[in-house]
This record gives structure tokens, sequence and C-alpha cells, in this order.
């Protein structure tokens, strides 16, 4: 049945979740930003400590599923989504080996982030230098070595979000895609779980960037790096000699691309929802601080008297609801076992570029103030522009959806 | 908990009205629209569907299930056959509501029966004003209290005035208070003149003129001292806002054919990104509109005030079903400019959202 009302146990994690926000990320929002690449060591300790396990809330009670994750990312990142980006989670990594992992390798690889005993990162390393959204095209490359049982790789990941962390933290990962064969195009591509200081996996830069400053987007570059058969995603494989090992492996990959894909589809929401919590900041504040110098917000004005700040606010909270109940109903799809790509996409294009238009417009509305860094709002700006580009961009989104609504396959509509 | 997906019933009553829109409103609408009538037999077809005798109370001969959620279904399904016959059909909302939740019994007994069996639409609503500034919670028609009567003054415009009119509700401030007074249509000093505009052609409208129009103290809805109707208005901007969705996607779903089907350069414009992520947006910008609908809807439906939720639905489809109309004129490229084809129709229909107020109620 249609409703809009939430659990009493999502009710708890937004509560819980915003206190958090406002609380512990709030207060060092300005400081993290303007040490660019300093371990926010408070935060960290804190988020691991405190808030690893979960909300409060009734176990086995009604839940939101997917919506309440989606909440959850809305709130943190309403306190700061570069910090949120460096909480010590599995984050994308966990995601993809939920994806594409079998029962043992999602033990094996995300029951340290539960047991750990000190904070550790996962990530999803995808981007190379020459393949952004074309990820088909990837360079890196996974050659198996039958003598070891190994995967060896080699090749250079740029934008790797928690790179930093997840690589060099022992008990933590990266998940890196790579291509098995070059001649199989996207068949080739596979996911492997580069565990932490494995030899051959070395970071060598952090990004400057424009915002998410807090949020450690790393290069890493892998030279004869070696993980065990059992690292690369999917069915693990029972060969007999060599030969047919290697031609296992490949097969069982078969989740591989799509599998990967797929991961977008988990993930586009929460980024959609990490996205709104952004935007909700700016917006709400710019609404109080509106009201505190007596600007009036009325919804019960014929349009063609509101004010042009009106107008814009209006638009903004329209925009912004918008985006929010996209991203729930694509995440109500995942709740629902719905196979929910079109509606992620939806949702991630939707919420990206409205908090990048609301954001910006909050800025211009609070004038000077606005862009200036005595307040935050200059820096939610700065943090929204990202997710307009990450995990899928605008345009990746818009052709996604667009192939789906036109019933398009990828080589029908490029 | 938060859920998306509509109950069994409301799928059912949606897939209903959808095939009724496409087989009888979608074929007679560039007719309807040409002739700037509406057929009788759609009226016939949608009273015996019960569209608008489903929500109301079951004491006076109505169905008893009454939905705002269900109402923005229905009518998003209407209007992507045609606003204007969705408006048409819809009608006897505009005054049924109103009375089902703001009449005295004796104003419930006296007219419920009759709008819930009639064959016509004996009732209708006067909300928007011929001002550029007209404002549903602040009309500037004016009720003023002499002895035992009201007398009204002011003007009205876009009154839906189908055959058989008898009372229009007539929205004026009584004192500081929006309120409700039951004009009949033959009450002296009311001058009721057909209107026609740019769009929703086949819509009979009126503009009235009201001229120290008399009525009796308990012609007020409500009683002497009527509630404050200012919720009617959500109730208004939800309908149009779902009936804004539906026009939009009738307009995407146009495109998105013709897209398909269209060759240049030797392939389907559909093909072409600029086109591709055109109606990419379109889809995008519908599904949300929808939602915030939904969301104002089952904000009415919760009995909790939906002011906010219903001008941020309305406002926000006032942008969609427009840029999706004219997306879809672009699409059709000279195609979307002859009236031989729909688009045209619907980027005139889309453009009165930008005055409608209140011309269907959920």
């Amino acid at each position: 049945m249609i409703s809009f009302d939430p659990t009493e146990n999502s009710a708890l994690a937004r509560a819980f979740y915003r206190r958090m926000a406002l609380e512990q990320m709030r207060p060092i929002s300005r400081k993290y930003d303007e040490e660019e690449h300093a371990l926010p060591v408070e935060w960290i300790e804190y988020y691991w400590r405190n808030a690893r396990g979960g909300a409060p809330g009734s176990p086995g009670g009604p839940s939101d599923g997917f919506v309440q994750v989606c909440i959850q990312a809305e709130e943190l990142c309403f306190g700061d989504a570069a910090l949120y980006l460096r909480m010590p989670t599995a984050a994308l990594g966990g995601s993809a080996v939920a994806a594409a992992g079998t029962p043992e390798q999602r033990e094996r690889f995300l029951r340290p982030f539960r047991e750990s005993s000190h904070p550790i990162w996962g990530a999803m390393a995808i981007t190379e230098p020459n393949a952004g959204s074309d990820s088909a095209a990837i360079q890196t490359t996974a050659r198996f070595d039958p003598a070891t049982d190994e995967w060896v790789l080699n090749g250079t990941k740029i934008f790797c979000t928690a790179g930093e962390g997840a690589s060099q933290t022992e008990g933590g990962f990266v998940v890196v895609w790579a291509t098995i064969d070059k001649s199989l195009g996207r068949g080739g591509i596979k996911s492997f779980v580069v565990p932490a200081k494995t030899p051959g996996m070395r970071l060598v830069g952090l990004e400057k960037k424009l915002g998410i400053r807090a949020s450690d987007t790393a290069t890493l570059v892998f030279e004869d790096c070696r993980v065990p058969s059992g690292n690369l995603l999917g069915r693990p494989p029972k060969p007999k000699s060599a030969d047919e090992k290697a031609a296992e492996a490949t097969r069982s990959g078969d989740k591989g691309f799509k599998g990967a894909m797929a991961t977008f589809d988990a993930s586009r929401p929460i980024v959609a929802a990490m996205a709104v919590g952004v935007g909700r900041a700016a917006l709400d504040f710019t609404v109080e601080e509106l009201g505190r110098q007596g600007v009036p917000l009325r919804f019960d004005a014929p349009p063609r008297e509101l004010t042009a700040v009106e107008r814009d606010v209006i638009d903004m909270q329209a925009e912004l609801q918008a985006a929010r109940l996209l991203t729930w109903r694509a995440a109500s799809m995942m709740t629902r076992g719905k196979p929910n790509n079109l509606e992620a996409s939806m949702a991630k294009a939707k919420a990206g570029l409205a908090v990048t238009k609301i954001t910006q417009k909050a800025v211009e509305l609070l004038g000077p103030p606005g862009y200036s860094k005595k307040l935050l709002v200059e820096k939610w700006m700065r943090d929204a522009k990202i997710n307009d580009i990450y995990e899928g961009t605008q345009q990746i989104n818009q052709l996604i959806v667009a192939r789906r609504i036109l019933e398009y396959s990828s080589s029908q509509l490029r | 908990m938060i859920d998306f997906e509509p109950t069994e019933e409301q799928s059912l009553i949606a897939e209903t009205v959808r095939e009724f829109a496409k087989s009888e409103l979608r074929t007679l609408a560039r007719e309807a629209d040409e002739a700037a009538k509406t057929p009788s037999e759609v009226l016939l077809r949608a009273r015996e569907l019960g569209l608008v005798a489903h929500g109301l109370p079951e004491e006076y001969g109505g169905g008893g299930a009454r939905s705002a959620v269900t109402g923005a279904l229905v009518a998003e399904e209407l209007a992507y056959g045609d606003l204007a016959l969705a408006l048409a059909v819809l009608a006897p909302s505009l005054l049924a509501v109103p009375v089902a939740d703001f009449g005295t019994p004796a104003q419930k007994a006296a007219l419920l029966p009759e709008l819930i069996s009639s064959a016509s639409c004996p009732g209708t609503l006067a909300v928007v004003e011929p001002r550029f500034d007209s404002d549903a919670y602040r009309p500037r028609t004016s009720a003023r209290r002499e002895g035992s009567s009201w007398v009204l003054e002011g003007a009205k415009c876009l009154v839906p005035w189908l055959e058989g009119v008898r009372h229009v509700l007539v929205l004026a401030r009584a004192a500081d208070e929006l309120a409700g007074f039951l004009v009949p249509s033959d009450a002296p000093g009311l001058r009721v003149t057909p209107e026609a505009y740019m769009g929703v052609r086949a819509l009979p409208l009126a503009e009235l003129a009201l001229d120290a129009v008399r009525v009796p103290a308990d012609a007020r809805l409500g009683g002497v001292d009527g509630p404050d109707l200012r919720a009617l208005i959500a109730r208004g901007r939800v309908g149009l806002a779902a009936l804004g969705v539906g026009v939009a996607r009738a307009a995407f779903e146009l495109a998105r054919d013709y897209a398909k089907e269209r060759h240049a350069f030797g392939a389907p414009i559909a093909t072409k990104q600029a086109i591709a992520f055109k109606l990419a947006d379109m889809a995008i910008e519908i599904d949300g509109a929808r939602l915030l609908a939904w969301e104002a809807a089952w904000k009415l439906d919760q009995g909790d005030d939906a002011t906010r939720e219903a001008a941020l639905a309305i406002h926000q489809v006032r942008r969609v079903a427009l840029e999706v109309a004219d997306g879809a004129v672009q699409v059709f490229g000279g195609h979307g400019y002859v009236r031989e084809y729909l688009p045209e129709l619907l980027l005139r229909n889309a453009r009165g959202f930008a005055c409608f107020e209140s011309l269907t109620l959920v």
C-alpha cells in the first residue's frame, strides 16, 4: 500500500544518525575540509566504537529495508558527506562482494568488518586513467598462474574512494576490476578482492579535490600483484588440469561484469540518498537563515505573488523531495527483490543534478555569507557536485534510463 | 512502512480507468477539442464506471471508499487519455467533495443523492478569479452578511459548467475566512458567460459575474459559521497535480514511440543521444512529480494538513507537464506543430496548470 510513513525502526535510525551528524560530524566539518589529507581520527574512532553495529531499534520489527539504509546515508551526509565516505566500513567494496561474491567469500571478506579490533575499510577500484564511464574499456589485466593457483594483477586505478584506508590498513580490501582476456570485451572483466597490504599493490597518490576533501581518493598501482584464485568474486572454480582450471575460472566469472554492474543497482540509491543529505543540509540552513532575516516562505500564496526567493525555495524543496522519493522508490524495489536498474539510475540522475543546483542556489540566496568560509554552505556546494559525477555520471545514468525506456540494447543506443 | 505499491484494488481501478481513457477519451480527444464540446456519451460511460461516486458516502448512494491516493491514480489515468475530458468526467466531484467534507446534514441530504445518481452534472465549483494574482486562499470575491442573507460580490472564471448545473459553490471571503456559498444557477445577479481558452477546449467553462447575489444564511457551506475551507484547496492541487502527471505521461509516450519510428540519417531518431536523453529526462521528471502527488494525497488521507505537500506537488507539475509536452512537440518536429498529431494539443493543455486551481477535487 502506498505509504510515506517510516517504520519505528527507521524513525529511530533517523534520530540516531541525525544526532551523530550534528554532534560528531558538523563540529569537525570545516577542519577536515581544510586539512585535506589528514586522518579524522576522532570521527573514525567514534564511528568504530559507537555506530559500527548500526542504530538502535527492535530487531525483527517492521523494517523499511533498503529505504532505512537510504535514510541513514541521508542523515550522515546531512552531517558531512566527506566524513561519511571516510567512515570505516566495507563501503562499495562490500557492496561488490555482497552482489557478486559467494557465501564463503562474503563471510571471509566481510566478517572482519564486524570483528576486527581496529577500524578497517573496503573500497572498489574501477576507474582508470583512460576508462571512466566506459568501464568495459579497462586495461588492468589479471593473468592466472596455474603454478601457484593465483591471479596476477597489473594496471593502474584512479579515483578509488577510501582507497588509502582500504589498501593500507590490515583487514580491509580493495575490489579491483580487471580483464582476464581483452579479446572477450566486457565478458572478460572480473572483479578480484585484493587484501590490504598485498605485495604489488601500491598507493601512489591522493587527489586534491573541489570538495569531499576528507575522503581519501586514491591512485593505486598494481604490479604483479598476486591474489589467491579464490579471490575472484563469483563461484569458486573446481578445476582439474591447469588448462581446465583457467577455462573454469573464465566461466566462473559469469556474474563478472554483470555482477559488478548489479552492484550499481544497489549502490546508486545509496549515493542518491547521500546527495539528498548534502542538498538538505544546504536547503534547511538557507530556509532557517532567511527566516531569521524575516524572509517569508508561503505555500498558500498564488504563484505570481511569490517573491523570487520564495519561488526558488519552493522549487528547491520540490526538487529535493522528488529526488528523495525517487531514491526511496528504487530502494524499496530492492527490498522487494524487484529489478530496479531503471529506477536506481533515475534516482541517481535526479538526485545528483538536483542537489548540485540546490546547493549552488543556496550560496546565491545567502549572498556574501553564503560564499564565505564562515559558513558551511560553500563547502556543501563543493561537496554536492561529486554526486553528479561519481557512481555513474549524470550522462551515464541518462543513457541507462534511455536504454530502458526505449528498450534498446547498449549497441542500439551508444 | 514506506511503500510505493498501490493496493491490488487500486491497481485494478487504475487499470480499468486506463482502458477507458485509452479507448474512449484518447480516441475522442482531437474531435472534442476541435468541436470544443464534451461528447455526452463519455459522461454517461464515466458515470457507469462510478469514478466519482466510488469515493462518496454510502448513506447517500456512494461507494464509501474515499481515498485521495486512489483519486490521484484515477486522475492520472483519465488525463493520460485527455485532460479536458478527464476534467469533464470528474466534474461532479467539484460540488460533491466539498459537500461531503464540509456540508451540514441538510446540505448533504439535499445535494449528495442527486450529485451521485444524476446522469448530468448538477453542481460545480467557482474558485479561480480573472486576475493575474488570483488567490484560491484569499479570493477577492466577498460575502457580507445582511440580515438573514449573504450578499456576494465579485467575479470568477474557469468554472466547469456542464449541462444540468443547478448549484455552484462559490468560494468567497467572509470576514477574513475562506468560505463557500451554494448559489443556484438562476440566482438573480449571477451572470454566467461561456469562456474559451487556449487549451482544455472540450471542457465547457464559464465566467461568473456576481452582482449583489443574495443567498439565505443556510447557503453557507457547513452552516452559518461554516468551517474554514482551506483544506479544500490542497485537494484541488493534488487532483491537478495527478492530472498534470497524466498529461505529461501521454506526451512522453507519444514522443518515445514516435522517436523509435521516425528515421533520420538512416536510423531511428531515438538512437541519437540528443533525443534519447531528452526522453530519459522526461521519464525521470514524470516519476518524480508523480511521487510528490502521491505523497500529498497520502497526507490528505492521513487527515493531516497537506498545504505544503500539495503546493510542492503542483509547483513541480506546473513545470514538468509543460516541459514534457513541449519536449514532445520538439521530438515530433514539424509534425508536433500540426493538429494532425496530439503534441500541440498536449502543449496547450499543459500550459493551463499555471492558472488552474480546484478544477477537480480528490
